[in-house]
């Protein structure tokens, strides 16, 4: 199953014309610790670089946004008990949503694991 | 480059004494009142729980180390700030506040009789500001030094008082407690070794603590033998803000501007008998007829229901009515749940007070409570 990244530091594992989205270890990293995470509502229509999800540190909000064009399709439900998980385990359990994709095209734009590596060394 | 050759000069963000030992401890640096600082180190979590168990080393350099001296320094400041500055006996210290005409605050600071004139800290944003409000506002015989070769610390929680002691740190003259018998708000002359220190039992984090003046040129070597100590570990800015909102305790500049005066933002306890009954400081028209009859809006203290922290600038609503603003706000660790503080119409600000609050277009209840939200742990008495 491939899993592609973006320059906002989502991961988005693709498994047919479904996708699961998260943050990536990185990103957890620099947030710290999460005390609490919004989800996108099931059903909620999704556009590339737009706001998808919100992620709350101790000290700040951020957005989490779409990688791709879809539709949620679930939410981590275990999020909103232990908004931990997505520091202990942000690329597994600390997953945010999942999606359909409408456009498998947009993943050509995304970086792979190698790539995203090389961003964040960058950085 | 195209653009213009006369853009405005960027300020370069200043160094503090301390800057490559944050570094070399992992801090992650950020700018804040124009110098790079700590905003944590092992995380903000675990950093403030530490705090209320053990010891933790904040560096608060950036803060603005004033001395006023001459003859009537204490009458004089008292024209400029609403506190009982004339009756502080040596080695005591006040919290007050630098009023503007309108009797808004400029800044909030702590004043110190050191017995030879007035050691006064004020906030690292705006010392500038306050420097050059003083000078404007006292005579030509007092005297302003800026201590800007000296650093400042905080040593916050139970166990600073035993790092203090492992030191080893001792009173400079005879007439001096000895720093573990110093109670809130009492300040003298110590030594380290061959090294002055200006201590304080003070702070702002709502635990027994002290802050220490030091040379700059002294001051890694000081931190160093702290942070040696088992009990004590750095904190960052991060921090030290949660601890302070957890205590109630405002930060110039989010819960307190110079649109605010002391009575709206819940501070007239800083104003003494003899100071009402005497007026004679900047706005006190303003501010007494706020005590008399009750100000418009008052900062209050706001517990969240639920998970998702309510932040600064998120509206307050009655109803669909909008009352007021989170001024500061965030998820509380010794709490274990998100809080806030924030002004609502004194009508609605009795503890209790059900609002809500405005987060990214959804409504969140809030309730009005006491602060502060963890009780403050001062030393206030030496026992028996």
């Amino acid at each position: 199953m491939p899993r592609y990244y973006t320059e906002e530091h989502e991961w988005i594992d693709v498994d047919g014309d479904v996708a699961t989205v998260g943050i990536t270890d990185f990103a957890q990293g620099q947030l710290g610790d999460i005390v609490f995470v919004e989800v996108p509502d099931t059903g909620a229509e999704l556009s590339q670089g737009g706001d998808a999800a919100v992620v709350e540190s101790v000290k700040a909000a951020s957005d989490v946004y779409a990688p791709v064009d879809g539709t949620v399709t679930e939410g981590n439900a275990q999020l909103e008990e232990d908004p931990a998980l997505v520091n202990s385990d942000p690329e597994g359990e600390g997953w945010f949503f999942r999606m359909t994709l409408s456009d498998k095209s947009q993943l050509d734009g995304l970086m792979d694991a190698k790539a995203y590596k090389a961003f964040c060394d960058a950085l | 480059m195209s653009e213009s050759e006369d853009v405005i000069e960027e300020v370069a963000t200043e160094v503090l004494p301390l800057d490559a030992w944050h570094r070399a401890k992992g801090a992650r640096m950020v700018e804040f009142a124009g110098y790079w600082m700590p905003i944590q180190y092992e995380g903000i979590m675990a950093e403030h729980l530490w705090v209320r168990e053990n010891a933790g080393l904040f560096d608060v350099s950036h803060m603005g180390q004033l001395v006023l001296s001459g003859d009537g320094v204490a009458d004089a400041i008292e024209a400029l700030v609403p506190g009982d500055i004339a009756a502080l006996k040596p080695g005591r210290m006040r919290y007050s506040m630098l009023l503007a005409d309108d009797g808004g605050i400029l800044d909030d600071l702590m004043i110190t009789n050191t017995g030879r004139g007035l050691y006064v800290v004020v906030n690292g944003a705006v010392k500038w500001d306050d420097i050059a409000h003083l000078r404007e506002h006292l005579s030509d015989s007092i005297d302003i030094n800026l201590l800007d070769e000296d650093g400042l610390l905080a040593l916050q929680g139970p166990r600073a008082v035993d790092a203090l002691v492992a030191l080893g740190i001792r009173p400079e003259f005879d007439d001096i407690l000895p720093v573990d018998q110093l109670v809130f708000m009492q300040a003298g002359p110590y030594k380290w070794g061959d090294i002055r220190l200006g201590i304080s039992r003070s702070g702002y984090t709502g635990e027994d603590g002290f802050e220490i003046s030091v040379a700059a040129e002294h001051i890694v070597a000081l931190a160093d033998a702290l942070c040696a100590l088992d009990m004590v570990k750095p904190i960052g800015l991060g921090a030290r803000d949660s601890l302070r909102l957890e205590a109630g305790l405002p930060l110039y500049g989010h819960d307190l501007d110079e649109d605010i005066d002391p009575v709206e933002g819940d501070l007239a306890f800083a104003i003494s008998k003899r100071r009402r009954e005497e007026g004679g400081f900047p706005g006190a028209p303003r501010i007494l007829g706020h005590m008399a009859d009750g100000a418009p809006r008052k900062r209050v203290g706001l517990l969240v229901d639920g998970k998702m922290p309510v932040r600064e600038g998120a509206k307050l609503f009655d109803g669909n009515t909008e009352i007021g603003v989170v001024t500061s706000g965030g998820f509380a660790p010794s709490v274990g749940a998100p809080i806030a503080m924030g002004y609502v119409p004194t009508g609605l600000s009795a503890p209790g007070t059900a609002v809500a609050a405005e987060v990214r277009g959804k409504r969140v209840a809030c309730t009005v409570t006491a602060m502060p939200f963890i009780p403050h742990r001062y030393v206030r008495k030496q026992g028996a």
